[in-house]
C-alpha cells in the first residue's frame, strides 16, 4: 500500500500546523528509524508494532454482497503514530492509536472514529498469537499467523462482525516489500495480503444481514514516505473475475505525478511494474461534502493488457473522521471485470 | 388602464409620504416585535442553559467510584467493552503560598479542550510526553511565575482561575497518584448494545452532573417566555390589522373614482391585494433587520450581532437562522392579509356610488358595538370550553387565545358604556362636548386601543408571571437550600472523616441520605433527615397535619412532596407505603419545584432501619455565613476534595439570581417596546382621524374655544382613553397571569406557582399607559394648536 | 353704533389682489344687513373678520368701541362666546351632542346658560319634541334650527351668518330666515346676513353690496 494517511493522528491534536506536503508529511525523520532496503520481512514479528517508526498501519478492506442481493464494502483501519521511536509503560507512552472503521452500502456510508493511547493496554497489536485492537474493535487471529481472522467493530448506528480466511500467499509489494513513493527514494515497509475469503454479518439501522465476499489486508509502516510536493494520493486495491489481482497508486505531484502498481497472478504471485506503467485517469467528477472528488476512473495497464473503468459503488463514501477523505468500494467494467476500493486524499 | 390605475393607487403614497411611512413602520414594527420575541427566546434558552451548565458543571453523566479512586485498569476493561468513557483525575498540589487545582485529562478522548492563545505551544509530543505543559489562565500563570517544579505553562481564556489543564499522564506525576482516575465522563455517543455497567464495573456508580432540578425548572420558564411571543404576535397582529384596515379607508374615495372611471372591481381588488402584499414584505424585510438590532441591543452580548451577521454560527450567539427570516416575513405577510382581507373584501363589494363615509358614527357603530358585545363573551367561553374539552396543553393556549381576543372585542362596547355613563354624571359642558366627542371617536381608535388593552395586559400578565417565578424560585432556594455548605464526599469512609472533622467546628453537621425506592408505583427517593430546626423553621410545607415534624421525628409520619400528593390524593392523614412492610401517615406536603419524581422525607433511623447501605456521602453545613469560605478552603484542603465538592451556598443563589435579573431586564425591556408599538398605534390612529375631526373642532372654536384649550382636549381625550383602557387591562393581565401560572403550568410540569401581586408595578404601568396616550396625542395636538384660523374656516367656507 | 368695520384689508398670502380693499361698514343695534356680491368678492371673508375668526392687514374693527387688533388668540375666543354668535351655511352641529345639548353648548361655553331662555327658544324653532336626537337624524331645516338656537340662547350683541339658508330649499329657508329675524328683533341684537339671494336681500332692513372687495 502507499503512503497512506499517515498523520492523521498527529493531526487530530488541536494546533498541530501541517508546514508542507499533504498531511505533513514531508518532514525529515528525526530520531525514528528509516526503512531499509535491505531489510528483510520476516513473520510473524513483521505483523506486530513497530514502534522505533513514526507510523503504521493494519488496512482491511473488504467488497461483499448480502444474501439479499445487495453489494456492500467495508472498512477496519488501526493506525499507529509515534511521537518518540520508543514503548513505555502508561500513559508515558509516545505511542498513539487511532481506529476507522465504515460500512457502505449503494446509498447509505456509515463511518466510526476511535482514539486511544499507548501503554495502557486500551489499544496495541500483538504479533503471535496476532491480535490488533482498540477499545471493543479487533482483527484477531484464529489461527497461527494471519491466514484466519475474525474482524468486528461498532459504531453508533452499525457494527459487524466478519471471519476471514486466506486463500493465497502473502504479496512483498514493491523490492520484496521495499515500496518507494517517489522520485526522490521516499519509501516503506509494505506487504499485503489481497485473497481472504470473507463471511459474516453486518447489522444497519434497519437489521442484520449475512454477507460473503472478498477481503484485502495492507501492512505499512514507515516514517517519512511522503515528498514535500506531494499533495495527495489515488490508491486502487482491485480483484478481477479471473482470479488476477492488482494494487495502484497514483500520488500527486507538483513535480508530475508518480506511479507505482502491482500485478497479482492467481497463483498469488507478484510483479511489481515500474513507475509509469500503469496510468490513471479522472472521468466522472461528483460533488461529495461540497468538494469535487473523482468517482469514475479509467486504468490502462498496458503491460497487462488492462483498460477498465472503475465506478464507485457509492459516490458519497466520505469518511468524516477527525482527519476527512474518501473511501469505499468500486466496480470494474471493461477489458477486465470485478470489484475492489478506493481510496483517495488531499480533495 | 392596469399601469394608470396602479400609477393612481401609488400616487396616493407618493403625496402622503408621511402616511406611507406610518404604514410601513407600523408593519415594520409588529414584525421586530415579534422577531425580537423570538430571538430573545431563543437566546435565554441558551443562556439558561449555561447558567444550568454552571450550577452543576457541565451536563452529562459521569461514573465515580463508590469508594476511593478508580484504577485505571477499569478505564481500559471499560473501553474494551466498548464503552465511550473519557478519564479525569483531579487533584490539588501546593505551590509555595497557593494551591493549585490539577485537572488531568486523556486529550485524544477528551471531549472539550481549550483553544491555547500561542498557536506553536501545542505540538503533541510537547503535551503528552515528559515534562507536559499545563493549560492555565495568564493570571495563573503569572501567579506561577516562579514555580521551577512545574511544567512549562501555556495561557489560555477557557479555564477558571486557579486550575491547571494538563494531560493524565502529567497529572499523574504531579500529584503523585499513578494509575488512579478521579472519575470517568461518559461521552454522549455511546454504540448500541453495550454490555451494562452494573457487570462490568459493580464499584462504580452513574451520576448526572447537571443540575436537574434547576434544568427543569428553567423548562417552566422557557414555556412562559413562549407564551410571551405568543401574545407579543397578537399585539402585532391588531397593530397591523389597525393600520391596514385605515389605509383602505382613507383611498374609499380614490377606489370609488378609479371603479367610476372604468376600472373593473375585480383589477382593482387584485392591484390592491398586490399593492398589500409588496407592502408587506417591505415591511416585513424592514422589521426582521430592527428585530435583529433590538434583540442584539436587549442581549448583553453585543458582538453577537456580528458573529451572526458574518455567518458563524457561535453557541449562545445571536444568529441570523433561516427559520426566524421566515417566520419573520410569515408573520409579516400573513398579518398585512389577514388584516387587509376585510378592506379587499370591502373594495371587491363597493358599490361605486354610496353615502360619503363620514363617521356614520351613531348607528353603525352601534350596531357593530352590540356585536362584538356578544362575540367577546362567546369567545371567552370558547376559551374556558376549549380547556375543558380540548385540555393538556393546547386547551391551555386555546384558553389564553380566547380569553385575550374575546377581552379585546369587549373592549369597545366597554368603554362606550363608561364614557356614556361618564357623559351622564359630567357637569361641565367642556367635559360633557369631551366625552361625547370621545365616544364619536371611539370607532377608529377602537384597533389602537385593542392593541394597547392586550399590551397592557400581556404586561401585568407576563411582570406577574417573572416576579411570581422568581419570588417563589428564590424563596425556594431559601427554604431547601438552607446549608451554609454542601459538601459531597467521595467515599463512605471519607464523608465519615468529614462528619467527625466538621463537628467541631460547625454548628450543625445535617446529613443527606436518601434510597432510590418505589412510591406509589413511580420511581421517586426516600430521604432521612435528623430532626434539627433547620428543617422546621424552612422547609416549604404547603399542608401540614397538627405536630407534622414531631411525628416524623419518632417514625411515625412522612413527609411527601407536591407532585406526590396531588397525582395519588396522599394528602395529610392518608397512608404510604414506603415498603414492603413499612407504611407511615403523611403529616405533611412540601413544594419541591422542578422535580419531576416523588419524594418522601422520613426520620433518618427509620430509613436506615429499613434500607440497608444508603450512603452517607452528602451533608448540609450550617455555619455563621462570612466564616463558609474559610471553612471550605481548610476543607478542602485538609480532605484534597475536588472544587465540585464543596458547594457554597451563596454562590449558587447569587448565581441563580443574576440569571433572573438579566431576564427581568429584558422582559421589561420588551413590555416597554410592546406599549411604545401600541402608543404608536394610537398615534397613527389619531393622525387619520386628524382630517374628519376638523368639522368637529372648528364649530367648538368658532363658538369661542381657543385653540390652546382645545390641544390641551385633545392631549386629555388620549390620556382618558389610554386610562380606561388601562383600568380594563389590570383584570385582563391578571386572569392571563392566572391561566399561565395555574393552567399552563400545571399542564405542563405537574406544579403549581403561587400568585403573586405587585401593585407598585401596576401604578408604574397606569402611568406608562397615560404616557403613552400623552405621547401618542402630543403631535396631533401641536397641531391644532399652532392651525392658521385659515384652515379652519375652510370648514365654514363654501365659496371654494 | 355697534360694529365699526374701519378700513379693513385683506390679503391673502400668495394671492394677487387683496380679498378686501379698505372696506368700510356700520351697524346698530337691531339693524339687519344684508352681505351681497358674487362669489370671491369677499363677504365671507368680511363676515369672518367681522366674527374675530381671521386676522386682516390694514384697518380696524371694533364692537361696542372694543378694537379688535390688540386682542390675542383668548381675546378673540372670549368676543366668540360672549357678545358674537355665528350661524353657518352647514350649520355646523356637534355631531356627537344631542339636539338639547348643542341648543345649550354655545351658552354654556360662554357661561350664560339660561335654561329657561333655551327651552322657550327650543318651542319657538319647534324642536321640543327632539331633545334627545343626535344631528344626523335631523332635516336640513331643523338641523339650521338648532344652530340659529344655539346661536340666539348666547343672546349675542351681534350674529353673524354666512349663507343660512343656502342648503335649504325656498320654503324650509323662508321659514327659517323668519324665526331667524323674529329672534333678533325680540332679543334686540344686530344682524349681519351673507347671501347671494336678492330676494332675501330684499327682506332685511339694509343691504351692501360687494364687488371684489369694495363696497359700491
Amino acid at each position: 500500500m502507499n503512503a497512506r494517511l499517515l498523520a492523521l493522528l498527529l493531526l487530530c491534536l488541536p494546533g498541530f500546523a501541517t508546514a508542507q506536503g499533504f498531511a505533513g508529511l514531508g518532514t525529515d525523520a528525526q530520531g525514528f528509524a528509516v526503512p531499509d532496503p535491505a531489510h528483510r520481512l520476516s513473520f510473524p514479528a513483521d505483523h506486530g508494532a513497530h514502534p522505533e517508526f513514526r507510523i503504521e498501519w493494519w488496512y482491511l478492506t473488504a467488497t461483499l454482497t448480502g444474501e439479499d442481493g445487495r453489494d456492500y464494502g467495508i472498512q477496519w483501519t488501526l493506525f499507529r503514530s509515534a511521537l518518540a521511536p520508543y514503548e513505555a509503560e502508561g500513559w508515558a507512552s509516545p505511542q498513539l492509536w487511532m481506529a476507522h472503521a465504515a460500512l457502505t452500502t449503494p446509498d447509505r456510508h456509515f463511518v466510526a472514529e476511535r482514539r486511544a493511547r499507548g501503554g495502557i493496554g486500551q489499544a496495541g497489536v500483538s504479533a503471535e498469537p496476532f491480535l490488533a485492537y482498540l477499545d471493543d474493535w479487533e482483527m484477531r487471529a484464529t489461527a497461527p499467523g494471519i491466514v484466519a481472522l475474525s474482524l468486528s467493530a461498532r459504531g453508533q448506528d452499525f457494527s459487524y462482525a466478519l471471519t476471514l480466511e486466506a486463500q493465497g500467499p502473502l504479496v512483498l509489494q514493491g523490492d520484496q516489500g521495499y515500496s518507494v513513493k517517489s522520485r526522490d527514494g521516499h519509501a516503506s515497509h509494505y506487504y499485503s495480503q489481497p485473497a481472504y475469503d470473507v463471511t459474516g454479518t453486518l447489522t444497519l439501522p434497519d437489521g442484520p444481514v449475512r454477507v460473503t465476499g472478498q477481503g484485502w489486508l495492507d501492512r505499512e509502516w514507515s516514517s517519512q514516505p511522503l515528498s514535500g510536493t506531494q499533495s495527495g494520493w489515488d490508491w486502487f486495491s482491485l480483484s478481477f473475475e479471473g482470479g488476477e489481482k492488482m494494487m495502484g497508486f497514483r500520488l500527486r505531484d507538483t513535480a508530475g505525478d508518480f506511479t507505482a502498481a502491482t500485478w497479482i497472478s492467481p497463483d498469488g504471485s507478484a510483479e511489481a511494474l515500474p513507475e509509469g506503467a500503469l496510468s490513471v485517469e479522472p472521468l466522472t467528477t461528483s460533488q461529495v461534502a461540497g468538494r469535487g472528488v473523482p468517482t469514475r476512473w479509467r486504468l490502462d495497464l498496458p503491460a497487462k493488457g488492462l483498460s477498465v473503468d472503475v465506478t464507485a459503488l457509492n459516490p458519497q463514501a466520505w469518511m468524516t473522521t477527525s482527519f476527512p477523505y474518501w473511501e469505499g468500494p468500486v466496480t470494474i467494467t471493461g477489458s477486465h471485470a470485478g470489484k475492489g476500493y478506493l481510496e483517495m486524499t488531499g480533495y | 388602464m392596469i399601469a394608470a390605475a396602479l400609477g393612481a393607487l401609488l400616487s396616493h403614497w407618493r403625496r402622503q409620504p408621511g402616511q406611507f411611512a406610518t404604514l410601513v413602520l407600523g408593519l415594520a414594527l409588529a414584525t421586530a416585535l415579534w422577531s425580537a420575541v423570538q430571538a430573545i427566546n431563543a437566546e435565554a434558552r441558551a443562556s439558561y442553559a449555561r447558567a444550568a451548565a454552571q450550577l452543576g458543571g457541565d451536563a452529562g453523566l459521569v461514573l465515580k467510584a463508590r469508594s476511593g479512586a478508580i484504577p485505571l485498569a477499569t478505564y481500559v476493561a471499560l473501553r474494551r467493552a466498548g464503552w465511550q468513557v473519557s478519564p479525569v483525575l483531579e487533584g490539588r498540589t501546593r505551590i509555595g503560598q497557593t494551591s493549585l487545582r490539577i485537572l488531568g485529562v486523556d486529550g485524544l478522548t477528551y471531549p472539550v479542550m481549550p483553544a491555547s492563545e500561542t498557536t506553536d505551544a501545542t505540538d503533541p509530543a510537547a503535551i503528552l510526553l515528559p515534562p507536559g505543559r499545563l493549560f492555565v489562565t495568564p493570571a495563573t500563570a503569572e501567579a506561577l511565575a516562579n514555580a521551577p517544579d512545574l511544567p512549562p505553562r501555556i495561557t489560555t481564556p477557557d479555564l477558571p482561575e486557579g486550575v491547571a489543564l494538563t494531560d493524565i499522564g502529567t497529572a499523574e506525576r504531579l500529584l503523585a497518584r499513578t494509575g488512579e482516575i478521579t472519575r470517568l465522563l461518559v461521552l454522549p455517543d455511546q454504540p448500541a448494545g453495550l454490555p451494562p455497567l452494573s457487570q462490568l464495573a459493580p464499584d462504580l456508580e452513574l451520576s448526572e452532573t447537571g443540575q436537574g432540578d434547576v434544568a427543569r425548572l428553567t423548562d417552566s420558564f422557557h414555556l412562559n417566555l413562549t407564551a410571551f411571543g405568543l401574545l407579543s404576535f397578537a399585539v402585532g397582529l391588531f397593530i397591523v390589522h389597525g393600520t391596514a384596515g385605515l389605509a383602505f379607508e382613507q383611498r374609499r374615495a380614490m377606489f370609488r373614482t378609479l371603479r367610476a372611471l372604468g376600472l373593473p372591481a375585480r383589477t382593482l381588488t387584485l392591484l390592491v391585494l398586490g399593492e398589500l402584499l409588496a407592502l408587506a414584505l417591505l415591511s416585513g424585510l424592514l422589521g426582521l433587520v430592527l428585530g435583529y438590532f433590538v434583540a442584539a441591543v436587549l442581549l448583553p452580548d453585543v458582538a453577537a450581532t456580528l458573529r451572526g451577521l458574518y455567518g458563524a454560527p457561535v453557541e449562545g450567539g445571536l444568529t441570523l437562522r433561516p427559520a426566524w427570516v421566515a417566520s419573520g416575513l410569515g408573520m409579516a405577510v400573513g398579518g398585512a392579509l389577514l388584516a387587509g382581507v376585510q378592506g379587499v373584501v370591502k373594495v371587491a363589494r363597493m358599490p361605486i356610488l354610496a353615502a360619503p363615509g363620514l363617521l356614520a358614527w351613531s348607528g353603525a357603530a352601534r350596531r357593530g358595538r352590540w356585536r362584538m358585545a356578544l362575540a367577546g363573551p362567546a369567545l371567552m367561553l370558547g376559551g374556558v370550553l376549549a380547556l375543558w374539552q380540548v385540555g393538556g396543553l393546547l386547551g391551555g393556549f386555546m384558553l389564553l387565545g380566547g380569553l385575550m381576543l374575546g377581552a379585546a372585542l369587549l373592549l369597545p362596547p366597554l368603554l362606550a358604556g363608561l364614557l356614556a355613563l361618564g357623559g351622564r354624571c359630567a357637569t361641565g359642558v367642556t367635559g360633557q362636548w369631551l366625552l361625547a366627542d370621545l365616544r364619536a371617536q371611539l370607532p377608529g381608535l377602537t384597533l389602537a386601543l385593542m392593541a394597547l388593552l392586550l399590551a397592557l395586559a400581556t404586561n401585568v400578565g407576563v411582570g406577574t408571571m417573572v416576579s411570581s417565578f422568581r419570588l417563589t424560585f428564590t424563596g425556594w432556594l431559601d427554604q431547601r437550600l438552607t446549608s451554609e455548605l454542601y459538601i459531597y464526599a467521595e467515599s463512605d469512609r471519607q464523608g465519615a472523616a468529614l462528619e467527625d472533622w466538621l463537628r467541631p467546628r460547625t454548628e450543625a453537621v445535617l446529613p443527606i441520605r436518601y434510597a432510590e425506592a418505589e412510591l406509589a408505583g413511580a420511581p421517586g427517593r426516600i430521604y432521612g433527615i435528623v430532626d434539627h430546626a433547620t428543617y422546621r423553621d424552612n422547609w416549604p410545607i404547603i399542608a401540614a397535619a397538627p405536630g407534622g415534624w414531631d411525628r416524623v421525628a419518632d417514625s411515625t409520619g412522612v413527609l411527601v412532596n407536591e407532585q406526590l400528593a396531588r397525582r395519588e390524593g396522599l394528602w395529610p392523614g392518608t397512608t404510604l407505603t414506603l415498603g414492603p412492610g413499612w407504611q407511615a401517615e403523611v403529616v405533611g406536603v412540601y413544594s419541591d419545584y422542578g422535580n419531576p419524581n416523588a419524594q418522601a422525607i422520613v426520620a433518618m433511623p427509620a430509613l436506615l432501619a429499613h434500607v440497608p447501605n444508603v450512603p452517607n456521602r452528602q451533608f448540609g453545613i450550617r455555619i455563621a455565613p462570612e466564616k463558609a469560605p474559610t471553612l471550605a478552603a481548610e476543607l478542602r484542603a485538609a480532605f484534597d476534595l475536588p472544587e465540585t465538592s464543596v458547594v457554597d451556598n451563596a454562590a449558587v443563589k447569587a448565581a441563580s439570581l443574576a440569571i433572573f435579573e438579566k431576564t427581568f431586564v429584558v422582559t421589561a425591556a420588551l413590555n416597554v417596546l410592546t406599549l411604545g408599538v401600541a402608543g404608536f398605534a394610537i398615534l397613527t390612529s389619531l393622525l387619520t382621524l386628524w382630517t374628519m375631526r376638523l368639522p368637529h373642532v372648528a364649530p367648538v372654536w368658532a363658538m369661542g374655544m381657543t385653540r390652546k384649550a382645545l390641544a390641551r382636549i385633545e392631549i386629555l381625550r388620549s390620556l382618558a382613553l389610554a386610562g380606561l383602557t388601562a383600568l380594563l387591562a389590570l383584570p385582563l393581565g391578571l386572569v392571563l397571569a392566572k391561566v399561565l401560572l395555574d393552567v399552563i403550568n400545571v399542564t405542563a410540569f405537574g406544579w403549581q406557582l403561587p400568585m403573586y401581586l405587585f401593585p407598585l408595578d401596576w401604578l408604574r404601568l397606569l402611568a406608562l399607559a397615560l404616557l403613552a396616550g400623552a405621547l401618542a396625542a402630543a403631535l396631533p395636538a401641536t397641531r391644532l394648536r399652532r392651525l392658521p384660523p385659515a384652515d379652519l374656516l375652510k370648514v365654514f367656507a363654501h365659496e371654494r | 353704533m355697534l360694529l365699526d368695520i374701519d378700513k379693513v384689508s385683506r390679503i391673502y398670502p400668495g394671492a394677487e389682489r387683496p380679498v378686501l380693499n379698505h372696506v368700510s361698514l356700520r351697524l346698530d343695534a337691531c339693524e339687519t344687513l344684508a352681505l351681497t356680491g358674487e362669489s370671491g368678492s369677499g363677504k365671507s371673508t368680511l363676515l369672518h373678520l367681522a366674527g374675530a375668526l381671521d386676522h386682516f392687514d390694514a384697518g380696524e374693527i371694533r364692537l361696542d368701541g372694543q378694537a379688535y387688533s390688540p386682542l390675542d388668540d383668548a381675546g378673540r375666543a372670549a368676543l366668540r362666546r360672549g357678545p358674537v354668535a355665528l350661524v353657518f351655511q352647514q350649520f355646523n352641529l356637534v355631531p356627537s351632542l344631542t339636539v338639547a345639548q348643542n341648543l345649550a353648548f354655545h351658552a354654556r361655553l360662554g357661561g350664560r346658560h339660561d335654561p329657561a331662555w333655551t327651552a322657550h327658544l327650543a318651542e319657538r324653532l319647534g324642536l321640543g319634541a327632539l331633545p334627545d336626537r343626535y344631528p344626523e337624524t335631523l332635516s336640513g331645516g331643523q338641523q339650521q334650527r338648532v344652530a340659529i338656537g344655539r346661536a340666539m340662547a348666547l343672546r349675542p350683541r351681534l350674529l353673524l351668518a354666512d349663507e343660512p339658508t343656502g342648503n335649504l330649499d325656498e320654503a324650509t329657508g323662508d321659514a327659517v330666515l323668519d324665526l331667524m329675524l323674529e329672534l333678533v328683533a325680540e332679543t334686540g341684537a344686530a344682524l349681519l346676513l351673507v347671501t347671494h339671494s336678492e330676494r332675501i336681500a330684499a327682506r332685511l332692513s339694509r343691504r351692501v353690496h360687494l364687488t371684489k372687495g369694495d363696497i359700491r
